[in-house]
């Protein structure tokens, strides 16, 4: 009865538009955390970040269409290995540009993007794969969601909370917050940063990882696949702030309706037209960020 | 000033590229040639900005625009590319002044800057992917061929014709690039580029500064789109626009050496016949093999070869000429926010 009369109010599909939104907000707000963190401790910008997230949807795909694994025992290993990765793209490429000036960093991430890109197209070829996985729909009133997103959407509020826990709880990770304030003292104080960097990048690479799991579930796996998320989370994580891990949670948000809402009145494309659009308008009421970075 | 044996070398050898293709017809070699100095027409117009620490991850979707507003212009309303240039590049303009304003009055700068061009690239390819009805979308877009006039269509059959266009956009790019070198303008922003607020106070408006050069930058790079499209006679939003193609701008600029009139052109040079290489020795076998050594060698030099190839190379030959200005120390260097 009430929810009849609420329905009512709202057009159905302006409502389910609304709530795909927010499940899709998730999964754009995880990528920001991973991102963001990289940023905030690291003062790095990983350009890859979304090619990343390519090779670990990959590797759902192997292992749960190949190798015949469950879903379940394949996704923590994906995020495991989308973890090495990030450690090891520190290791490799950041580490000895540490010194030099950021710029040069963030372009050698570019270059691994290109290495990362055409890893995949040789290993795997161009051909558009997916899990096979078909996942019911569910049917709320009048309104459908896919089960896929509301799982993805739950998902990675659990990957968000786990990660804040790690952060507040642990030594670790008061090392990495003492850290993303001060880099110089933290060094001073006994603590290795090298180290800390090392398990920084691991985790923005598991995060990575743990999005891949859960895009792979809406999406099909491409070389190229990273292009087409890559933009919209450099703009999540601009918008919200750089390093402000609040300010990209709502950003997300904010990202991820006006993409959904753009999207119900033309196609998906069109979405992003507007949310880079937002996004200029934006860059001119508050340029640093919707809440501006603590110093 | 450029001195008399300079000004001699520089005449020897512009004539000798002149005459090249006069004497010598090979069409893939000429063909080869023809993209070299178109695209290093491209990469010395984001290295305008690119030296003065304003790397700009957005060429790509100027280009685009250059390459797809001339194409479009010509194919649905028939206008030929002797406009459709000018309005290409004038739209490109536009785009970089509606997203350089905010980025220069607010002090966007540093990682900020960076991922906002980034962004823009991304959105111009998102846009001509859209518009699939008009541009084809992923598939790509081919300008009608000209029934009547060739030149009014600017459509030629002969490899030769092309070489020479090329040639002289290439070197409009070249003195455009002195000419920045030698004005006011050029000590303005690497006062910017190495302490905003010190050239602020100095004197230097410095929002104006840099929209001037973003646009100047912006206006070639739509230039360098458009003249692409009508050599290939073939775009795709992955050719023209998008991240690769901004990325594959940066690595040329860097690996030739940002600095010097002649890097970005040596960087076309060493990643266009690298690219070349790679693709004959892999054959069809592979695809992708190309961009993966591509991609580990630039890393490579991002690393260990910082200030370019000729750069490297210049700075050996002449060690004691001049003190290098700090900002030219670094491949690139950026004010850092609050820094």
């Amino acid at each position: 009865m009430f929810m009849q009369a609420f329905l009512d109010i709202f057009d159905i599909y302006l409502l389910e538009a609304v709530i795909n939104g927010i499940l899709l907000g998730g999964v754009l707000a995880l990528l920001a955390l991973g991102l963001n963190l990289i940023f905030g401790v690291i003062d790095v910008t990983w350009i890859c970040y979304a090619e990343l997230v390519m090779i670990g949807m990959y590797a759902m795909y192997f292992m749960v269409q190949y190798y015949g694994l469950s879903y379940f025992i394949a996704a923590p290993l994906t995020v495991l290995l989308v973890a090495l990765l990030g450690a090891a793209l520190h290791y490799l490429v950041i580490a000895p540009l540490l010194t030099a000036p950021p710029i040069n960093q963030l372009l050698a991430t570019g270059g691994v993007l290109f290495v990362l890109q055409s890893f995949a197209t040789v290993a795997f070829g161009i051909d558009f794969r997916n899990l096979g996985i078909r996942l019911p729909v569910l049917a709320f009133g009048d309104m459908n969601f896919s089960y896929a997103r509301l799982l993805s959407f739950l998902a990675a509020l659990v990957g968000m909370v786990a990660v804040y826990l790690f952060m507040t709880r642990t030594f670790t990770g008061t090392a990495i917050r003492a850290i993303s304030q001060d880099r110089q003292i933290m060094a001073l104080m006994g603590v290795d940063t090298k180290r800390i960097y090392l398990i920084t990048s691991a985790i923005g690479g598991g995060l990575a990882g743990l999005a891949a799991c859960l895009l792979v579930l809406q999406y099909d796996v491409h070389p190229f696949v990273g292009l087409s998320f890559g933009p919209i989370t450099f703009l999540i994580c601009v918008l919200g702030g750089l390093g402000n891990f609040i300010g990209g949670f709502i950003a997300a948000f904010v990202f991820a309706e006006i993409i959904s809402l753009g999207g119900l009145f033309s196609d998906l494309e069109w979405g992003y037209v507007l949310a880079f659009a937002f996004f200029i308008v934006m860059m001119f009421i508050r340029p640093a960020g919707l809440l501006a970075r603590r110093r | 000033m450029i001195g008399q044996g300079r000004l001699a070398a520089w005449g020897i050898g512009l004539a000798a590229l002149v005459a090249l293709p006069f004497l010598y017809r090979d069409p893939y070699h000429l063909h080869i040639l023809v993209l070299i100095l178109i695209w290093s027409f491209a990469y010395t117009s984001w290295s305008m900005m690119g030296r003065f620490g304003l790397v700009s991850l957005g060429h790509g979707g100027f280009m685009g625009i250059g390459a797809y507003v001339t194409a479009l212009l010509w194919n649905h309303l028939g206008w030929s590319p002797w406009i459709g240039i000018p309005i290409s590049m004038v739209a490109a303009g536009a785009l970089a002044l509606i997203v350089g304003y905010p980025c220069f009055r607010f002090r966007i700068t540093g990682h900020y800057f960076v991922l906002v061009t980034l962004a823009l690239s991304g959105i111009v390819l998102q846009v001509i992917t859209a518009t699939r009805d008009y541009t084809g979308g992923s598939l790509g877009y081919t300008p009608n061929r000209a029934s009547g006039n060739k030149l009014l269509a600017l459509q030629f059959d002969d490899k030769t014709t092309w070489y020479l266009i090329a040639l002289g956009v290439w070197l409009f790019g070249i003195v455009v690039w002195h000419w920045v070198d030698r004005s006011m303008a050029r000590y303005a922003l690497e006062a910017i580029s190495e302490d905003e607020d010190a050239a602020a106070a100095a004197g230097v408006d410095v929002t104006a500064e840099k929209l001037k050069i973003t646009l100047l930058s912006a206006l070639m790079t739509a230039l360098a789109g458009a003249i692409y499209c009508q050599y290939q006679m073939f775009i795709t939003p992955d050719t023209v626009s998008g991240i690769a193609v901004s990325l594959q701008m940066v690595f040329a600029a860097i690996v030739g050496g940002l600095f010097v009139s002649l890097g970005p052109t040596f960087g076309a040079i060493i990643t266009i016949l690298l690219a070349e290489t790679l693709r004959i020795g892999f054959g069809t076998k592979a695809v992708g093999w190309d961009n993966l050594v591509y991609g580990v060698l630039l890393v490579l030099f991002i690393i260990f070869l910082p200030k370019g190839i000729l750069g490297s190379l210049l700075d050996r030959l002449k060690p004691q000429r001049k003190v290098p200005r700090a900002h030219e120390q670094e491949a690139v260097q950026i004010a850092r926010p609050g820094a």
